[in-house]
This record gives C-alpha cells, structure tokens and sequence, in this order.
C-alpha cells in the first residue's frame, strides 16, 4: 500500500469509529440532534404559519417556505454534538495513543468530520421526511434537487470542519459549548422563519449580512424552483470560506499540540 | 534500543529535563523512578514521538526521533497514565481499531486480539463497552491494545498509579511476562517496589536531572535502608533532639523527626540510647522500610517536597 491508500484506510477507520459512537446510543443522539428543529418546525408552522401566509410574506405555502431553513439549523444541532465527541478524544488518553502510531496525518479529523457528517445527513432526512408529510412539496426539477442537495453536503461538511476545529482548539467541553453558543443563536437572526423584508432595519441588516441567510435562501430557491440570483454566489462563498476556515483551523490547532 | 544524550525540555521558563542521558539496552526493563512533577511523563512523551525535544539527540531502534518519527511510530506502543481506550467502544471493537490502524490482516488480527483479551482475562468483557470496566480491566485493555501490533519497545507510564494491589500484582506479572518474550520496556513509577520487582536497571530523575542510574542493587547500595520517625510533645524537645541527632528531616507541625535508620535492633537501640544520654524524652518512634522518600533523601540530600505534603 502506499501512502494515499494508508490514508484513505486509516481515515475510513476513524470513520468507522465515529459512526460507531454515533450508533451506540441511536435514539439519545437522534433526540438530541433533531429535537429542537422538530419543535422549531412544529411550533413555527402551527403558531405563526397561518398569520404570515395570510399575511402575504412569504409567497406560497409557509411549510415551503420553513422547510429548507429548518434543514440547514438540524445541522447546527449536530455541530455541538461533533465538536463534543473529537474534544473529548482530545482531553482524554487516546489522542496520545493515535499519535504514537504511524497513522496517517488527518485521518482522525477526516473521520470525525465525515462521521458526523453522515450523522447530520441522516438528522436532516428525518426532518425532510417530516416537513413532507406536513405538506412541504417542490416544484423544483431533478437537476435543480442534485443542486440542493450538493448545497446541503457543502454546508454540512463546512459546518463540521468548523465543529472540529473548535472540538480540537477547545480545552474544554465547557469552553467548547460557550464558543458554539454563538452559532446556535444565529440562525434566529435570519430569514429561516420569516422573510428579512419584514424585519426591522437592525435586524434585517444583520440577517442581510450572516451567512445562514443566503444559504437558506438560496437552497429555498433550489428546493422550490425559484430562479437563483446573486446570494447563491454569496452563499457558496461562505460555505467555502466557512469550510476552509475550519479545515485549517483544525489542522493548526491539532498539531499545536503534537509538534512532531 | 534506546539512546539519549542531553535531551532538554522547557515549557516556557521551567526546565523540565535537563542535559538528560538514558541507554536502555535491548529486551531489558528499565524503569525510571521519580515523584509527581519530576519529568517522568514528559521523558516518555518525547520518547513515543509526541513531544518534540529542545536539544540533545534521541535515538529509537536506531531510528532518529527528529528525523523518522514514522519509523519509531511503526515499533513502539504506548500506554499511558490514563488509560487510552475508547469507553463508548467494546473491547472487542477497541482492538479491532488497533489492527485496523495497524493495518494488520483483519483475520489475523482478529486471532491476536482473542488471544490477548485470554490471556489478560478479559475474555468474559470482551462485547461489554468499556464504560461498564474497572480501573484495573481499562489498563489491562489499554496495555492489550499496544501489544496488537507485536511492538519492539513498550512505554509504560506509571502503570500501576491507582490501582488496588491485586490489580497491580495482575499488571506486574504481565509486564514480567512481556519482558521475558523479548520485548524492551521502558517503564516509569513513583514507587520504589515496583522498579526493584521490576526493572533491571533504574534512573532516578529528580526535578529534571537524573541523579542516579543502574541496576536495583547498585541503588540500594546507596540507601541507607530505610528511616526511622520519632515523634515528640513539643517543639523544645524536637529541637534538642534534631540537634544532638544531626542529619535529620523535621516536620514542625507534626512534631516528627526523620532519620535514617535500616530498622535493626542494633541501629535502634543505638538511636534511643542517644536521646536517652541526651535525656530527650520520646512520645512515639516508627520503623519504615525503604521507599522513594529515603532514596531522594539519600541521593539529592533533600525531602522530595511534593510527596511529603
């Protein structure tokens, strides 16, 4: 084997092992990973969609409108969850064990960030799964679905890179929580639930300007046929910078502590 | 299998190790022996490749340290102070991971894998998580998986700290074992029993510095054999009795005295009747057999402060 294969072994290992933690307790990860969106999304669409479809601001059906929002923050619940799992290796004996085997460079992010991933991938088809039989339906083309979903993977593996990151820099599960608070709150102060046009100034201006906004928007308009304007190119940006961001940073942060 | 010359290492201002040199010979125990703090850790992290040394040179194998870390990588196991196991996993599934990352023969690792859970009697564990074993099943796991891959050299980090003495017989029978099948170990402990059960030759690394190394018997040489603790009513008669005792350690609080002593009836009855000529009257005296504390005493001159607190 050569180094290329060793790596691709060594991360489909560690993936292997993150999907094997993800696993070992299905219905408490399940629960807490998709627990709140399911709430969002039910409270949302009973206590306010009636008033704002009555009301004109968001064009067509509310659960359309919920629905790719609520998608993209399943995935938040499932960054603290990713970030918790590789600090927790870190904090612990085994890093010092992997770091003392010829393992290939990355392989443990790679398998944490892909691990989580599917994980989040999989939170993500329960609540799809329910926003249809709520009576979310698309009006989008087969190529137009490939797009949204290419989109999704971009998003949940920039997310994740970002998850890892913070995971491997904190020095605790504590220190952890309180950074990623920041990502919780975000997408509240976007146009998930409402559209920013109904916003005050102040807020629109900062839904306007965060990356959540244009990623909703832009895989709203993939998932219901709309035609695509300029926030999709704004959008890809941040997922990629977003991506980048966290995959250097998690590379940086974890040989800050190996050094050989 | 090992060569160390001037290995030094800072963390920042504080000078870990200083100007260290180690030869450990092939298929032999070594241990090195020191209280918390003294570098042990920090020796056997820059040894596995996880810490990289400020100076001097380290030699593996014949392996550079600087220069093929994968080399070393490739022959060496580790197991540390804490054990390195993955608790949400089973045992089963944590040597697996081994082998996986060992990138062994699957079938053949699977036969390795059964074969040590037997032989380190975690047989009836195997398909538990390891959440659900004791401290002493978690080590005997940690030290199964560094063996998966067959390694040359293993690193025991205090490999007994906190664990209750059946446990720590069970790990020094299999550490004897290993040793006997051919393996190099590197082996660090605070206590003094463990290293002379243990090791063939020992390094006594003292805030940094070794202060001494070879073999158990060399050492105990050098140790008075164990002290003696007088203890007394009040200061004024600890004070007369430090002076007309001379080379002793105090302790005001407790009103004791240590002295050197191998707790010979001879070497008693010589102690007492010089308090008795000195007409010093003595509350209490205990006889202890040697430990890390009189090897620091006898060979830095000096209490090891941070075990005495």
């Amino acid at each position: 084997m050569n180094s290329l294969t060793y790596s691709i072994a060594d991360s489909l290992t560690m993936l292997r092992r993150t999907l094997t933690h993800i696993l070992s307790n299905p219905i408490v990860t399940l629960l807490t990973t998709i627990g709140t969106p399911v709430i969002l999304l039910l409270l949302m669409y009973n206590l306010f969609g009636s008033v704002i479809q009555s009301n004109g601001a968001t064009s067509g059906s509310y659960i359309n409108y919920l629905t790719p929002g609520l998608l993209l923050i399943t995935g938040i619940y499932s960054v603290g969850w990713a970030a918790l799992r590789i600090n927790t290796d870190m904090t612990q004996g085994i890093i010092a064990r992997f770091r003392s085997m010829s393992i290939s460079r990355g392989a443990v992010l790679n398998g944490h960030v892909i691990g989580s991933s599917v994980g989040t991938l999989i939170s993500m088809t329960v609540i799809f799964v329910l926003a249809y039989l709520m009576g979310f339906r698309s009006a989008a083309n087969p190529v137009e679905l490939l797009a949204a979903l290419g989109l999704i993977i971009l998003y949940v593996l920039a997310i994740m890179w970002l998850a890892i990151a913070v995971g491997v820099w904190g020095k605790s599960p504590d220190v952890v929580n309180s950074v990623l608070y920041i990502v919780y709150i975000l997408p509240f102060f976007s146009s998930a639930f409402v559209p920013t046009t109904s916003m005050t100034p102040i807020v629109a201006w900062i839904a306007t300007n965060q990356p959540f906004t244009p990623i909703i928007d832009t895989l709203r308009a993939l998932l219901t046929g709309a035609p695509l304007d300029e926030r999709a190119v704004v959008a890809l940006a941040w997922c990629l910078g977003i991506g980048l961001v966290g995959f250097i940073g998690s590379r940086l942060a974890y040989n800050r502590s190996a050094r050989l | 299998m090992i060569k160390v010359q001037g290995l030094r290492k800072a963390f920042g201002k504080q000078v870990v190790l200083d100007e260290i040199d180690l030869n450990v010979a092939e298929g032999s125990i070594f241990s090195l022996l020191g209280p918390n703090g003294a570098g042990k850790t920090t020796t056997v992290q820059i040894l596995a490749t996880l810490l990289q040394p400020d100076a001097g040179t380290v030699s593996i194998a014949g392996h550079d340290l600087k220069r093929e870390p994968e080399a070393i990588r490739r022959i060496i196991g580790l197991t540390g102070q804490f054990a390195a196991v993955d608790t949400v996993l089973t045992g089963q599934q944590n040597m697996m991971l081994m082998v996986n990352l060992r990138h062994m023969d699957r079938r053949e690792g699977k036969r390795r894998a059964a074969e040590l859970l037997e032989r380190f009697d975690l047989t009836d564990a195997t398909n538990k998580p390891v959440t659900s074993y004791s401290g002493g099943m978690r080590r005997k796991l940690d030290l199964a998986m560094s063996l998966i891959g067959s390694p040359r050299l293993i690193f025991l980090d205090e490999p007994t700290t906190g664990l209750d003495p059946r446990s720590r017989q069970t790990m020094w029978e299999l550490i004897t074992e290993l040793a006997s099948s051919g393996v190099t170990i590197f082996l660090t402990t605070q206590y003094l029993e463990e290293a002379d059960r243990l090791a063939n030759r020992i390094g006594v690394l003292d805030k940094g510095h070794l202060v001494a190394e070879g073999s158990p018997a060399d050492l105990k040489h050098r140790i008075p054999g164990g002290h003696v603790e007088l203890q007394f009513a009040d200061t004024v008669h600890l004070n007369r009795a430090a002076q007309s005792l001379g080379s002793t350690v105090r302790d005001e609080n407790a009103l004791t005295l240590r002295v050197s002593n191998d707790g010979s009836v001879e070497a008693l009855r010589h102690l007492l009747d010089q308090l008795d000529s000195a007409s010093i009257p003595v509350a209490g005296l205990s006889v202890h057999t040697p430990d890390l504390d009189d090897v620091f005493f006898a060979l830095t001159g000096k209490t090891n402060e941070k075990e005495a607190v």
